[in-house]
């Protein structure tokens, strides 16, 4: 099971900051969005947002990443430090 | 030196310190921000900051690195409170210590307003009308973004 992280607004809209996810099929980090809006619209809408970004690993990636169940994948609205 | 705490510090006492080690510079800057108490008609009760452990660090190291490279910094510290704030409470201290004032101000001015929009922090406001998380406002980007046109 891959480890999902939701952090600001997403940690509400998902109803929990962490949670462990089956992928299945979904290997990339598109298909896990898909993958998570099929079970939760909402959440899959907010994901969906283009200033959604997405951290595999700690590491800064895109839609097309790689993923695997092994893996610790954060969702991070637009922060606001200061 | 970056600092991401849990709990309250002590701004006097964080400054005395920086300039006791740093000051010999010749310059220093100092800016505290503090939680609001107002958020236009509503109150704000508390400010909750969330953060990505070990990542938001690496993102002030970045952004620190960032101002190293522009401006002759000898010294800088950066703190960042995360939890639940009430208003009045100090959230971030940026301290640059330089030979010269010029770019002791510029850099402080800088990393503030990255750590506006490029740090990994997330903060809600408990309000009098209800909760709302924080984005950067429109003003926010285009403070950054100042610093790529002069540089």
């Amino acid at each position: 099971m891959a480890r999902l992280l939701f952090f600001g607004k997403l940690g509400d809209i998902a109803g929990g900051r962490a949670r462990d996810f089956p992928l299945g099929a979904a290997n990339t980090v598109s298909a896990l969005k898909a993958a998570i809006a099929k079970g939760d619209p909402v959440l899959g809408d907010a994901l969906a947002a283009a200033s959604v970004r997405c951290i595999v690993n700690e590491e800064m990636t895109h839609g097309d990443a790689a993923i695997t169940d092994d893996d610790e994948i954060a969702f991070m609205p637009p922060v606001s430090g200061g | 030196m970056i600092r991401v705490l849990e709990t309250p510090f002590d701004l006097n006492r964080e400054i005395a310190a920086f300039n006791a080690r740093a000051g010999a510079a010749g310059a220093v800057v100092t800016f505290s921000g503090a939680v609001r108490g107002a958020a236009g008609e509503a109150r704000v009760d508390a400010l909750e900051l969330e953060h990505f452990p070990g990542v938001t660090e690496r993102s002030i190291a970045a952004i620190e690195a960032e101002a190293r490279e522009r401006w002759p910094i000898t010294d800088i510290d950066i703190i960042h409170r995360v939890g639940r704030l009430a208003p009045g409470e100090p959230i971030v201290l940026v301290c640059v210590a330089a030979a010269h004032r010029r770019e002791a101000f510029e850099a402080a001015d800088f990393l503030m307003d990255y750590l506006k929009t490029k740090a990994m922090f997330w903060k809600k406001e408990s309000r009098s009308d209800g909760e709302t998380w924080i984005e950067p406002r429109a003003e926010d980007y285009k403070d950054a973004a100042r610093w790529k046109e002069s540089k």
